[in-house]
Formats: C-alpha cells, sequence, structure tokens
C-alpha cells in the first residue's frame, strides 16, 4: 500500500520533521505521533468539534484534515496555547462557572472561544451560542459554557478599558439553539 | 473511522492536476477543503487510490472583478464570504447565506467550489448560485469553459462537471443599486442542514418589481428556481395578494422529498412561509426606500 511521506510543520512553535500515511489525520497525528493528547477525537466526521486546533491562526477540525495536508503550516494545539498562557483566563472562568465535568469537549470548547474572543469586541450570548453551534457537550449542558466564555470576554472588555458592550445578553434573536 | 490507504499528490497547477487525474485512471479525487470529502473517506463512502489535493492553485485563488463580473475563485472558503468587502458589496446574497453554511471551524476551511461540485441538495451555496444567475468557469484537459449555473445542478450530487474537470471559479453580475436580496433557512439548529431554505435577488424600479430569481434548497435531490413564483411578481409591486400568489404557486416547482422529520406537506407548507418572508422583506425594503430606484 501507500508509503509514509514527509511533513515538516510547525507544532506549537516547534519543528516537527515526521514520515507519515497520508490518510493519517492531523488529530491523530498530534495524539499518537507527537503524544499532544490534549486534542481529542471524538466522531471523527467534523460533528462534534472535539478535535478543533488553531491551523494559521484559525480554527479548524484536526478530523478533517491529513497531516500531510499541514506541511509547511503553523498548527497550535490547546497545549501550546495552554503553555503561553493564551487562555489561562478563559480556562479560569470555565473553572469558576463549572463549564465542563468529564471534560472531554473541552478542548474544542477553548479552541473556539479563543478564536470567537480574539476578534476582539464583546459577543452577544447569541454569539457566542451560535460560534459554539459545532462543539457538543454531552455532559455540563451549554449554559455555563456560555457563562464563562461571556465572562472572560467582559474581563477583557475591562482590562482593556473598553466601555461596555450594550449588546451583551441580548435575547435570542438568532436561530441560536444549539445548546 | 479511518480512510483506506491512499497516495496523496499536491497539485501546483492545473496541469499538474489534470496530468495526476490521468495517470490515476480516474481512481481519484480532487481535494479542495476536505471537509465534506475527508468526512465520506472516512466512513468509507469512497475509497480512492489517489488523492489530488488542489488546494493551492492560484488560478483558483481570488475575489475580484474581471471583465464587468465579479470573479470568485473556486478554492475562497465560506467564512470569507463573511469577511471580503467585495462579496459583501458585489454579491451581497452569498454573505447573507454564509452563517447558514455549517459551523465557524468547517467555514474556515470548505470551499464554495467544494460545495458547489459536490451539490449536496441542502447545501446553500448552490441555491444561492441559481439566484445569482452565476456563470460557473471550467477548467479540463481539454481547455476551459464557461457555463450557466441553470442546468448545472442535474440531480441528486450530479453536476455538469465532465470526470476530470475542475472548477475553478464562479462569476457574478455585480450587485446593481435596483438589486435586491434576501436568504433565509429554516433548521433544527444553527449550522445544520435545512429543512428548508432560499434565496431571492431581483431588480426593482421603486417597488415593482422588474425580475425576480427564486432558488430553493432541500426540497428535492437538486436546487431548483420557483419558475412560477418568479412569473407571479414580475412586473408587479409586491403586496400581501402578489405574495400571496406567488406562494399558491410553488407545489408546481418543489418536489419535497418525505423524511423521517418531515413530511412532504409540511415542507411544502415551510417553504410557502418562507418565500412569504423573503418576499415580505424585499416589499419592506422596496416601500422604505422606493424613491431611490
Ligand atoms: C459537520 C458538518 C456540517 C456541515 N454543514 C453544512 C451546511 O450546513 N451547509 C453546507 O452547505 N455545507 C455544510 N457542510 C459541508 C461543507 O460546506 C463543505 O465544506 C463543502 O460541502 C465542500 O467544500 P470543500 O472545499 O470542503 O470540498 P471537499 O470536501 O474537498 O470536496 C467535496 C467534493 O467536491 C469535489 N471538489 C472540490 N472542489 C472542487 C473543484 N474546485 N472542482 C471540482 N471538484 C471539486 C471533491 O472532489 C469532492 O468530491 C458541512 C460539513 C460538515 C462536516
Ligand atoms: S472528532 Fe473532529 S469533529 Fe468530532
Ligand atoms: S464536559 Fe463532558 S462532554 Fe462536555
Amino acid at each position: 500500500m501507500s508509503g509514509r511521506v514527509p511533513v515538516s510543520m510547525s507544532v506549537d512553535g516547534r519543528t516537527v520533521d515526521a514520515l507519515v500515511e497520508p490518510r493519517t489525520s492531523l488529530g491523530d497525528f498530534l495524539r499518537n505521533d507527537l503524544g499532544l493528547t490534549g486534542t481529542h477525537l471524538g466522531c471523527e466526521m467534523g460533528v462534534c468539534g472535539a478535535c478543533l486546533v488553531l491551523l494559521d491562526g484559525q480554527a479548524i477540525h484536526s478530523c478533517l484534515m491529513y497531516a500531510v495536508q499541514a506541511n509547511g503550516r503553523a498548527v497550535e494545539t490547546v497545549e501550546g496555547l495552554t503553555e503561553r498562557r493564551a487562555i489561562a483566563d478563559i480556562q479560569k472562568a470555565f473553572h469558576e462557572r463549572n463549564a465542563l465535568q468529564c471534560g472531554f469537549c473541552t478542548p474544542g470548547m477553548l479552541v473556539t472561544a479563543y478564536e470567537l474572543l480574539s476578534h476582539g469586541g464583546a459577543p452577544s450570548r447569541a454569539e457566542i451560542r451560535d460560534a459554539l453551534s459545532g462543539n457538543y457537550c454531552r455532559c455540563t449542558g451549554y449554559e455555563a459554557i456560555v457563562d464563562a466564555v461571556d465572562q472572560t470576554a467582559k474581563e477583557r472588555q475591562k482590562q482593556a478599558g473598553c466601555p461596555q458592550d450594550g449588546r451583551a445578553a441580548a435575547p435570542g434573536g438568532t436561530k441560536d439553539n444549539a445548546a | 473511522m479511518k480512510a483506506r490507504a491512499f497516495e496523496y499528490a499536491k497539485a501546483t497547477s492545473l496541469q499538474d492536476a489534470f496530468d495526476a487525474f490521468a495517470r490515476a485512471s480516474g481512481d481519484c479525487c480532487y481535494l479542495a477543503g476536505g471537509q465534506s470529502l475527508i468526512p465520506s473517506l472516512s466512513l468509507r463512502l469512497q475509497a480512492p487510490s489517489l488523492l489530488i489535493d488542489i488546494s493551492g492553485i492560484g488560478d483558483m485563488r481570488g475575489v475580484g472583478i474581471v471583465d464587468g463580473m465579479l470573479r470568485i475563485g473556486a478554492l475562497t472558503r465560506h467564512a470569507e464570504m463573511l469577511t471580503s468587502p467585495e462579496i459583501a458589496r458585489h454579491a451581497p446574497l452569498l454573505r447573507l447565506a454564509a452563517p447558514h453554511v455549517a459551523h465557524p471551524a468547517i467555514r474556515n476551511k470548505g470551499t464554495i467550489g467544494g460545495t458547489i461540485a459536490l451539490a449536496d441538495p441542502a447545501a446553500e451555496f448552490p441555491a444561492v448560485v441559481l439566484a445569482l444567475d452565476a456563470e460557473l468557469e471550467i477548467a479540463g484537459p481539454g481547455g476551459r469553459r464557461r457555463t450557466k449555473a441553470d442546468g448545472f445542478f442535474k440531480g441528486l450530487y450530479e453536476t455538469g462537471l465532465e470526470p476530470g474537470e475542475i472548477l475553478t471559479a464562479i462569476l457574478v453580475r455585480p450587485f446593481d443599486k435596483r438589486d435586491r436580496c434576501a436568504f433565509d433557512e429554516l433548521a433544527r439548529r444553527r449550522g445544520d442542514y435545512a429543512i428548508v431554505g432560499a434565496g431571492v435577488q431581483g431588480r426593482f424600479h421603486a417597488e415593482q418589481v422588474e425580475a425576480l430569481r427564486i432558488a430553493f434548497l432541500s426540497v428535492g435531490p437538486a436546487p431548483v428556481r420557483a419558475r412560477n413564483a418568479e412569473s407571479a411578481v414580475r412586473g408587479r409591486t409586491l403586496s400581501p395578494a402578489v405574495i400571496a400568489d406567488a406562494q399558491a404557486t410553488l407545489h408546481l416547482d418543489l418536489d419535497p422529498a418525505e423524511d423521517a422529520q418531515t413530511s412532504r406537506a409540511t415542507r411544502l407548507h415551510l417553504a410557502r412561509v418562507l418565500l412569504g418572508r423573503l418576499l415580505g422583506k424585499l416589499a419592506r425594503e422596496a416601500r422604505n426606500e422606493g424613491g431611490r430606484a
């Protein structure tokens, strides 16, 4: 069958050179070859969102990309975000708000929250739910997760000295019943 | 949930992709964003021996006006529909539809070319390109051609693309100040495939409709225009009675399937509800700004 092919990519700021089978997903590569098990694989078909990582700064599903496709690109995992303390405040809010129980979905939730909050501003609860619509949680329920993201957004705004965005906590409006 | 083994080739040009396709004697797939193809390989619905990655082909990138038409490269990602100023200005219907396409992370990778080439009956952009009267730019080993979106979507996952051909761009007549558009869909959850959805775009003279195109998704094996409803509003002002006339014709054009959740009658009813909302929105806009045209 088809052999292994060389790939070279940056993972959490380190250059990684490896030989991979073309059919190896980026998620399997991170977990099995690099031992970065913070990225979780649930459905492996793009539905649950547990496997999200950043590719050149944008959230993508590591189950919907082969490791070979990441050749020459920069991947950042939940471990990398944790190491450089980019999500320390989101993690703290998840803890305070009890926004996780088993924690299976949490890496994906954190990556989505990181990307959403990196756009700046304070997203409304409807916008937070919309952003999280591709992240399934099977035990906590979404209310606490939305609370944690909402809390972080507001704290970041306060720290940046911005006035509170009046849209926060706006009711429904969009079809955001993902949760 | 793991794909069968395959070989992988990254094409650097269209010619490169066609050569790889010819060498594999067709036992291969083009890979763009992978957001539909990779799940299908993981589920082993498909098992090609070669994947030809077309995501690096420069010819298929970029959004801009070329010869008076908005050219949207086939590799333009769904997320860019939400951020590109050219799309907002020249093809606002795509922007209105984009939030309904999957979830943010899938939009970061999925491409408009991929969704049109795949022709999922529940996908948003195929219906939108029908409503926009878009043209599709297609390249094959034998050269390039252009075809209308009308007639391209032939059936369930069936399009006018010949084996080995690549969709390279979507061409749209730029939005004019006399034009109005609207998009909406009904889905159980945000990001889910729609129970029914529709895009409309039309040209107005003050409050009067000069011509309007209506395209539905999720009401049959392929996206479909509601031609009888289009005729019902042509030359008319979108009064409640005219909108009701248009709604009453929908059974002539739509052939919704029955599934476990939704009966045919319910889907048709929801299509009427949706059309009423969309035309109502255009009517309100035309009334409020009618003087400007
Ligand atoms: C959980 C989930 C939810 C989704 N929800 C929605 C939704 O609500 N609405 C929606 O519209 N879509 C949805 N999608 C699908 C998504 O939009 C895909 O990105 C899109 O359908 C395919 O684009 P792609 O670039 O990823 O194509 P790929 O997956 O790479 O390719 C799809 C097919 O098209 C062919 N192809 C790709 N590009 C070209 C080209 N330029 N020329 C010729 N052939 C080509 C490939 O060979 C393949 O057969 C969802 C996907 C997932 C996983
Ligand atoms: S494992 Fe990737 S979305 Fe579920
Ligand atoms: S905390 Fe268990 S799945 Fe979300």
